[in-house]
């Protein structure tokens, strides 16, 4: 089974392309490998009516099977089993498809291109629906159940150009999948109550099964079902789906998709027809889709439609009478489904023939038809009889054995039981009708003028209506093999009167009650179609407030309208409103857990390790305070800074050295950096704007912090776990060969996280330097000598300023004669009231002690506080240090690489430590030893992942000096041009020549 | 596991005063609530480390519960050194918007802005009213003879005057 259906699906991968070659003769082609399928199907006859239908797989005696292991974690597996039901399914899928190709083959213009794709999908509709009905498990019964679904909705939807197509294979794409996902949550209910997925398990257990849960594990069954099915509430999207071309209203529409549902309800009611809700929800909604569906076909204008809203009252009609549970009703609603299908998709392939030579459905135009062609006339008297239940027809037969099934299940249980008999009847009636409306609306003569009719159907278009519509003939003269087909099916099931011998189908029962039911039926119909059926009038519509579709539509609208509303509401365009949001749930979330926990206070409690560190505290809190009242810019940065060496204090006090160090440096730089690419922003914008709400932000930041501070302070009380750190220090000593723990941590037990880390500076500094120099960094600047002494960071021309500023700066100038450079390289380049001598001396007094103690903390990190990081950031001190004191010129002087190349060269060394251990054996970043003896310095240790340090610290110089290059040198670069527009868009040409800026 | 008291509190108002200047309008003081917000985590794992130790430099004679945990430190330090690069970035936007734009302020989603003035838009897809179509074939071409099918225009005035839905369904597009 599991190769047919793979076959059948590879087939519909294939048929794009050979609709490439063959044109539409492909689906001859397609229609050829169906037609082998249902051979296939009928080969298993003898040994599916054999066995015993209630046998789970494995048993004894069981029906054909297949099983493969698929997800055993979770109990699925492609579990196929061929029973009776499935099989007449399949021969009715199979049989059914097969006449359908046959018949696209003409239905498609010979140039038709689109219809590849749609041959397609209309071929994996069929392996899909032979899937979903041999599944043995429930999972795949799903997944197959909702690839039809998929698939209907493509098939649709293929005249996509047309809104109402697309409309309409949406709403069905929609309502269907509702009812799946209900579906699927009953399934996997009904599975985990039977403790098995496999579908015949479940049923062989159903005696053992019940309770709420069942019961309502059924409803949602069901809602699948009759969701599929088109029952009222969801009948709507039944009729709107005839936007599909013709062959797939035959195929889907009729015989195969919407009776997933029916083989749904008959699949599940051998065990479950006696839970607490089956029968109420199978019996009302069925009966009252029946009557609804009956009566909108009666007034229908489109041919196609009064076949549609007929489809759905039969739908309403296989369902009460599948569901019912009795083994008169097993074989009457099997035998109603077979005789359904042949007859519906034969009067729909008329529509689409007439549809096709005369371009228009509508009854009121079509008139004549019959008189010119005979053989379509012939096809749909025989089938709409057959529809209405006319004897000598398949239609008769079945609708017979449900009308007997139906009495004796009304004998039983009295009025209600007579109740429904009373409204099948009547539904019957009408179906009566509107199967008269239908062929007098297509076929009758109407009016004097006949439509045209664009050539004749030739012999191949006319084959599949005529031998469906001829089967239903043959099967009523010989119905013994059906019959034969379906009792093993049946006799799943208890007969409603144990008393009574169980019906068979036959034309000829004798003079029973039943056949005056059918007779009844018949005259009433003709009756009312004689008195309502031939107005050609539209029906008048039911009120709004009943309209199926408008409420659905409705809702959806409302949906759609709730969800913009809250869009609304909470996306309103403010990223602080937002944040709001986010934090305002954060806050909420976690403060309701632990209020709803009952948590205990935590008892062991300290005020501070030390005096000193309570004091630092309230410093810190201190700073974080002044930020926010902070009237300045700077004087803000500074409080925040203070925060910062504050917390490099409690990192001391707690017993941190490393973490200080850093952090001092650290912070350092950041004040230096603030300032550097905080400058050019007017100082007033600071004040500009302040934002409203301050009570709420005020409310909320208290509210987190609380929050916080509560679940830490609760999640440390509960630690119980001793940490995985107490093996840090022999780890580190006797593998890492280091005595500082931390640092050995981070350049090999966690070197990992720190080689991501350093990536990820490595992009940072990227990053910054993109957004500043846009085009490319580290520009090549002039040689040094070539630039102009005094002539960085002026900033106004002379005539800008007030006379006692170009007083004080012409003392400056006079104090900077001096040719000679004493100090600094390029200390001659700054202006001259920039230029401080007293920083210019202790710059270069301090500069090489710097580098000389952060190559020091480099080395030596790996035994005493230090390491990679602290170094580097030292040194990137040192050279923030040359150029606040001498400018841009100075700091190219001082390191004459450019940033992205230090970064470079400091990730390829870092990397090169993890890889060259892998050439000697080892394991990646595995470190190891090498002993130097050195004259004069004497005996050394080296250990490899002190290299990985090294490319840290080149890592970490490269990124304050990418800062330094872009928020120093390059914002001076564009201040000065700046600077220099200004003053020439004044006129002063002398004063731009004089300023002579360089870059 | 001891709360050190002074070290939860001070990580309190660092979130605090974080969260409240991180609502504020201007980029700087985003910043700053950002810079702040980042020693509040610091603060957290510091005291996830315990109570305060002896630096974790191996000696002999200690055992591991005597050093200060050096698993939260080596976090931090990748942390901060982190956070440095976040700040760096951070100041480069503000540079960038100030630039560009000559502002220092989070602006306003214009997008988020149109989506939440658009409630109850007319959708020409969803709410057209469509009137049923009767025939696949309508202004195709004749899959018989092969030449366009001439549907004329009284033809079709007249079938769109019988259906009281009032839209075009011969091309089924549903403007209106």
């Amino acid at each position: 089974m599991l190769t047919v259906l793979a076959v059948l699906f590879a087939v519909s991968i294939l048929a794009p392309v050979l609709y490439s070659w063959w044109g539409r003769n492909t689906f001859y082609v397609l229609a050829a490998v169906l037609v082998g399928a249902f051979v296939w199907t009928l080969a298993y006859v003898p040994e599916v009516i054999g066995a015993d239908q209630a046998a789970a797989i494995g048993e004894p005696n069981a029906p054909p099977a297949e099983v493969v292991e698929w997800i055993t974690q979770l109990g699925v597996e492609l579990a196929f089993r061929m029973d009776a039901l499935a099989l007449v399914m399949s021969m009715l899928i199979t049989g059914v498809g097969a006449a359908v190709m046959l018949y696209c083959a003409r239905y498609f213009a010979a140039d038709e291109r689109a219809a590849g794709p749609f041959a397609a999908q209309l071929f994996a509709f069929a392996a899909a629906m032979l899937g979903l009905v041999l599944s043995d498990d429930l999972v795949m019964l799903f997944i197959f159940w909702e690839l039809t679904t998929i698939l209907s909705f493509l098939l649709i939807g293929y005249s996509a150009h047309r809104i109402f197509a697309r409309r309409s294979a949406i709403q069905a794409l929609v309502v269907t999948t509702f009812g799946g996902l209900a579906m699927l949550v009953g399934l996997l209910w009904i599975g985990e109550l039977a403790g098995s997925y496999r579908l015949s398990e479940i049923l062989a257990q159903s005696s053992e099964l019940s309770g709420t849960a069942v019961d309502l594990a059924m409803v949602l069954i069901l809602i699948g079902a009759i969701s599929k099915s088109a029952l009222v509430p969801f009948h709507f999207w039944l009729p709107a789906a005839m936007a599909a071309p013709t062959p797939v209203s035959a195929y889907l529409h009729a015989a195969a998709m919407v009776k997933a549902g029916v083989y749904l309800v008959a699949r599940f009611a051998p065990g479950f027809h006696d839970t607490a809700f089956w029968l109420p929800i199978v019996l009302i909604l069925g009966l009252a889709t029946m009557l609804v569906g009956a009566y909108r076909a009666l007034r229908q204008t489109d041919i196609k439609l009064v076949l549609a809203y007929g489809t759905v009252s039969q739908l309403g009609f296989l369902i009460m009478v599948n569901g019912l549970g009795t083994e008169d009703a097993a074989l009457a609603g099997i035998a109603m489904l077979l005789a359904h299908g042949l007859f519906k998709a034969a009067l729909f392939m008329v529509v689409g023939i007439i549809d096709h030579k005369t371009g228009t459905r509508d009854l009121r135009k079509l008139s004549g038809v019959g008189k010119s062609q005979r053989p379509l006339l012939i096809i749909s008297v025989v089938a709409a009889a057959s529809m209405a239940g006319l004897p000598p027809l398949f239609g008769f037969v079945a609708k017979e054995v449900v009308f007997e099934s139906f009495y004796g299940y009304a004998e039983v249980n009295g009025f209600w039981g007579w109740l429904v008999l009373a409204g099948v009847v009547l539904a019957s009636a009408v179906t009566v009708a509107y199967s008269a409306r239908f062929l007098w609306g297509s076929f009758a003569t109407k009016h004097k003028e006949p439509t045209t009719f664009h050539g004749r159907p030739d012999a191949v278009f006319l084959v599949a209506p005529a031998g469906l519509a001829a089967l239903t003939l043959i099967f009523a003269l010989v119905p013994g093999p059906l019959q034969t087909l379906i009792e093993p099916f049946a006799t799943l099931f208890e007969p409603a009167d144990p008393n009574i011998d169980p019906t068979y189908l036959a034309l000829w029962h004798g003079l029973t009650p039943v056949l005056g039911l059918s007779v009844l039926a018949w005259v009433l119909g003709l009756g009312a179609f004689w008195l309502f059926g031939r107005i050609p009038d539209p029906q008048r519509t039911v009120p709004e407030s009943l309209d199926a579709e408008r409420i659905y539509r409705s809702s959806i609208r409302g949906l759609d309208d709730t969800a913009a509303w809250l869009t609304a509401k909470t996306q309103r365009g403010s990223l602080g409103w937002y944040l709001f949001i986010i934090i305002a749930v954060a806050t909420a979330f976690p403060t309701g857990v632990v209020a709803l926990t009952g948590q205990t206070v935590p008892d062991h409690v300290i005020l501070a390790e030390e005096p000193l560190q309570a004091i630092l505290g309230v410093l810190i809190i201190a700073g974080g305070l002044g930020a926010i009242w902070a009237p300045k810019r700077f004087m803000a940065v500074l409080m925040v800074s203070l925060c910062g060496w504050g917390i490099a204090g409690q990192f001391a006090l707690q017993g941190a050295p490393d973490l200080a160090l850093t952090l001092l440096l650290v912070e350092s730089i950041v004040l230096v950096v603030f300032v550097l690419a905080l400058r050019t922003l007017p100082a007033g914008i600071w004040t500009k704007n302040p934002t409203r709400f301050r009570a709420g932000r005020a409310l909320l930041g208290a509210a987190f912090g609380l929050m916080v501070m509560t679940a830490a302070a609760l999640s440390m009380d509960q630690r119980v776990e001793e940490p995985v750190s107490v093996e840090y220090p022999w780890m580190s000593y006797d593998v890492g060969h280091g005595t500082n723990i931390v640092n050995v941590t981070l350049v090999d037990i966690r070197v990992w996280d720190t080689f991501g880390e350093i990536t990820v500076l490595a992009a940072a500094a990227t990053g910054v330097a993109s957004l500043i120099f846009v085009k490319r960094r580290d520009v090549q600047r002039r040689q040094l000598h070539e630039v102009p002494t005094g002539s960085v960071g002026r900033v106004l021309s002379d005539k800008a300023l007030s006379p006692s500023q170009v007083k004080e700066i012409q003392v400056a100038r006079s104090f900077a004669t001096v040719a000679r450079e004493a100090w600094l390289v390029a200390g001659r380049t700054v202006a001259p009231e920039h230029r401080s001598i007293i920083f210019e001396v202790v710059t270069r007094l301090m500069f090489h002690a710097i580098i000389l103690l952060s190559l020091y903390l480099l080395l030596a990190g790996h035994n005493t506080p230090g390491g990679g990081f602290a170094g580097g950031l030292l040194a990137g001190l040192a050279f923030v240090l040359r150029y606040l004191a001498g400018g841009r010129y100075e700091l190219e002087a001082a390191i004459p690489f450019s940033a992205g190349a230090l970064m470079g060269w400091g990730l390829a060394v870092a990397c090169f430590t993890g890889v060259v251990p892998l050439l000697f054996g080892g394991q990646i970043f595995q470190s190891f030893i090498v002993d130097l003896s050195i004259p004069v310095l004497g005996d050394h240790h080296l250990v490899s992942s002190v290299l990985f340090d090294v490319g840290v610290y080149l890592v970490v110089v490269g990124l304050i000096v990418d800062v330094l290059r872009s928020l120093g040198s390059e914002i001076d670069v564009r201040s000065e041009q700046e600077n220099r527009a200004d003053t020439s868009m004044g006129h002063d040409i002398h004063s731009q020549t004089s300023l002579g800026v360089a870059r | 596991m001891t709360i050190n008291l002074t070290l939860l509190i001070v990580m309190g108002v660092m979130f605090a005063v974080g969260i409240y200047l991180l609502l504020e309008r201007s980029l700087t003081r985003v910043l700053l609530g950002i810079i702040l917000i980042s020693n509040g985590v610091n603060l957290l794992l510091l005291q996830s480390a315990g109570r305060s130790g002896l630096p974790p430099i191996v000696r002999d004679g200690l055992v591991a519960e005597d050093y200060f945990d050096p698993l939260p430190q080596a976090l931090l330090l990748t942390a901060i050194v982190i956070a440095f690069a976040l700040v760096a970035f951070m100041l480069a936007l503000i540079y960038r918007s100030w630039v560009m734009g000559r502002q220092d302020e989070v602006a306003d989603d214009e997008e988020d802005r149109r989506v939440a003035a658009a409630v109850g838009a007319y959708d020409p897809e969803e709410d057209a009213e469509v009137g049923t179509e009767t025939s696949e074939f309508i202004d195709t071409v004749d899959p018989a003879t092969g030449s366009v099918r001439v549907v004329d225009a009284a033809e079709r005035n007249s079938e769109n005057a019988a259906e009281d839905h009032g839209v075009d369904h011969s091309t089924g597009e549903g403007e209106r």
